[in-house]
């Protein structure tokens, strides 16, 4: 995984509750067995219509969204199924952050072991920052993980909260398994002690 | 203090907790299937890594397999199910393929080979892991990337979740089923009601179900966000449990039941949210909009969302009618469907399908409609032809399937034509869930018979009150 921090960039509005990971990616992209590339069919339904083409009316084919890499999202963003395969997909797309009123369990893990920066903030919050997006040229905000602060078209720095462990390792790009395995004396200990006499 | 059927199961299985570190979980048991594995086994091969317990680790083909006899001829599904096979090979994991007799869903054949236990961490990447509950275990569904920490390690970095207590008081009435617990719940409290929480299910309505009813109300937890759900175990449990193979026998049984006794919560247990739902006046559930918390009960009609209290359940609420091609106020009970499946990992088990052949038994499919039984695994499809079941479907014109996942998420080649509608018995009424452009509608077993044999969907308790002889 790579380390990351700071981002800035283009930012992405999605105003809908509860996008589950079938829409995220659809599971007739799932039977790939590699780990890479799954960016082409982000939100593969709702960006294309039955001939390929991209819809106009879907929100991420806006041309004042193109190129984001923070996106503003709905409530219970990333709800459903356990598939990895979607924050793969949404960082291959070029998505590095979320922000959102709340996240799905599963998918909070698996962005964190991606390497996608999820911001959680008061759904006020988040709505009044969907509202200061110029949709007609696009806007950029910042985000600092080492500092937890977002900073917003306008100028204002908004502070967030994060875990700590995984704040350590995204700013790392550290290894889960790596970290664990510097444990595995106790792991062992634990065994022997389960184990039946 | 008190604890709670959660707490004695995760204190259990604390390999490590430091200060402001995730606590480090062992995990007993770890199911896996073909989709969300092979990028794990890839990156254990990459990082010259072994998987660490070998036989605490079980697979099986579900996700992609055919229903129906014959080679898989989808190129990928075919990559797939082999790269399992492969890798169960290289790092020695038993493997319940696909004609093995034993293959079937991951979160039948767990319990069904009696490995799903009592007081087991269960993992798996599959959201529907917290089906595995139903027997008083902590099971939950991972991503990839902690399916390969597990299998390197046999841990997990997790922080302590909250708990929820959601009782279930009252007399289920007759005709009405876990499934519509579950999913007048899910209404109630919202597809996000349960994020962030390990839910315990109990009251009088639960302590009266069978395991497979269970089963069907902890593998719902995720629709509401809740990642685990559990049970207390108690003699349904055991007495489910007892002689399968592989569940303790002799002197290891009388100690194992001993113990599992003993993780039922203590009466002053404490719970960080505490829910109480009346069961009483339940009438069958239909899902009529894209999540399965957008659900009335089949005397209803579809709802207008305008006159929903929130602005973002207002837009969602409309979206979803558009998609599902209904409108306001048009009663349940005058959807047509087109489809209708019997299975997935919520509704496929013995008891599910000898529900839903009692209302089908000596009636037959309405001629507008296709409808499918895929039982949950091969060993649930054999019991089902040992008792007639098959012949009782097969008689009406539903097809009898071989045993997957199949059209609850159509992976393999079940799925639904653009528009189609379906009465489902599965999990999830997400967009394109079962094919791109299909209406999913959820409903219970004797729900999804009853709407294969009238073409629409109709109430179940009248058609059950009819088959009584006067």
């Amino acid at each position: 995984m790579k380390a990351i921090s700071h981002v800035e960039g283009r930012v992405a509005v999605l105003d809908r509750p509860d996008v589950d990971t079938d829409q995220i990616i659809p599971k007739q992209f799932l039977k790939r067995i590699e780990r890479t590339g799954y960016g082409q069919y982000a939100f593969f339904d709702w960006r294309f219509d039955d001939e390929g083409n991209e819809r106009p009316g879907f929100e991420l084919n806006q041309p004042q969204f193109a190129g984001a890499r923070i996106l503003i999202a709905g409530r219970n963003f990333g709800c459903g199924s356990s598939r990895e395969h979607a924050a793969w997909a949404l960082q291959d797309y070029g998505l590095d952050v979320i922000i959102a009123p709340s996240f799905g369990d599963i998918f909070r893990s698996n962005a964190a072991q991606t390497g996608i920066v999820l911001v959680e903030l008061p759904e006020e919050q988040v709505k009044e920052l969907m509202e200061s997006v110029d949709l007609d040229r696009g806007s950029e905000l910042v985000v600092d993980l080492e500092a937890l602060t977002l900073t917003t078209p306008a100028g204002k720095v908004l502070p967030f909260e994060f875990d700590q462990s995984t704040r350590y390792r995204l700013l790392n790009g550290l290894d889960d398994i790596g970290i664990t395995l510097q444990h595995a004396d106790e792991i062992e200990a634990y065994e022997a002690a389960r184990a039946p006499a | 203090m008190g604890r709670s059927l959660f707490d004695k199961v995760w204190d259990r299985h604390v390999v490590r907790d430091a200060p402001g570190e995730p606590t480090l979980l062992y995990i007993d048991l770890h199911l896996v299937h073909e989709v969300t594995s092979p990028q794990a086994f890839e990156g254990l091969r990459l990082a010259g890594r072994n998987v660490r317990r070998p036989e605490l680790t079980i697979a099986t083909m579900d996700h992609n397999v055919p229903t129906l006899p014959g080679p898989v001829t989808d190129e990928m599904a075919k990559a797939q199910l082999d790269a399992l096979r492969a890798n169960c090979e290289e790092f020695g994991i038993e493997l319940h393929a696909t004609g093995s007799g034993s293959e079937g869903i991951v979160h039948v054949i767990g319990p069904e080979l009696g490995i799903t236990q009592p007081g087991k961490t269960i993992v798996c990447g599959d959201s529907h892991t917290s089906t595995h509950g139903a027997f008083g275990a902590l099971a939950f569904g991972i991503g990839t990337s902690e399916v390969e920490h597990v299998l390197a390690t046999q841990t997990l970095n997790q922080r302590r979740p909250k708990t929820m207590l959601l009782e279930f008081v009252g007399d289920l009435p007759p005709g009405l089923t876990a499934k519509d617990m579950i999913l007048g719940a899910i209404g109630q409290l919202g597809v996000a009601g349960g994020v962030g929480y390990v839910v315990e299910y109990a009251g009088d309505a639960i302590l009266a179900l069978s395991m497979e009813q269970r089963m069907t109300i902890c593998n719902m937890s995720i629709e509401w966000g809740a990642r685990a759900g559990m049970i207390a175990p108690d003699e349904t449990t055991f007495a489910y449990l007892e002689g399968r193979p592989h569940a303790p026998a002799g002197v290891e049984w009388e100690s194992a039941v001993e113990d599992w006794r003993s993780l039922a919560s203590d009466p002053d247990a404490t719970y960080d949210t505490h829910v109480i739902v009346d069961v009483t006046e339940l009438v069958p559930q239909v899902t009529w909009g894209t999540n399965p918390g957008m659900v009335v009960p089949v005397t209803g009609t579809v709802p207008d969302p305008a006159t929903f209290p929130d602005a973002d359940d207002q837009v969602a609420g409309a979206r979803a009618l558009a998609y599902m091609g209904l409108r306001p106020g048009q009663p349940i009970e005058e959807i047509r469907i087109d489809r209708v499946f019997i299975g997935s990992c919520t509704n496929s088990r013995i008891e599910d399908l000898r529900a839903a052949a009692e209302i089908v038994r000596g009636r037959t499919v309405d001629p507008a409609v296709t409808a499918l039984v895929v039982p949950g695994s091969a060993q649930v499809r054999k019991q089902a032809q040992a008792e007639g079941l098959d012949q009782i479907f097969l008689a009406a014109g539903f097809e009898w399937r071989l045993a997957g996942c199949s059209m609850c998420l159509g992976m393999n080649p079940d799925v639904l034509a653009p528009g189609e509608r379906c009465a489902s018995t599965s999990n999830r009424n997400f967009e394109g869930r079962q094919g791109r452009g299909g209406r999913t509608h959820l409903v219970s077993p004797q729900m999804a018979a009853a709407a294969a044999l009238h073409g629409h969907f109709v109430d179940v308790r009248l058609l059950a009150a009819e088959a009584v002889p006067a």
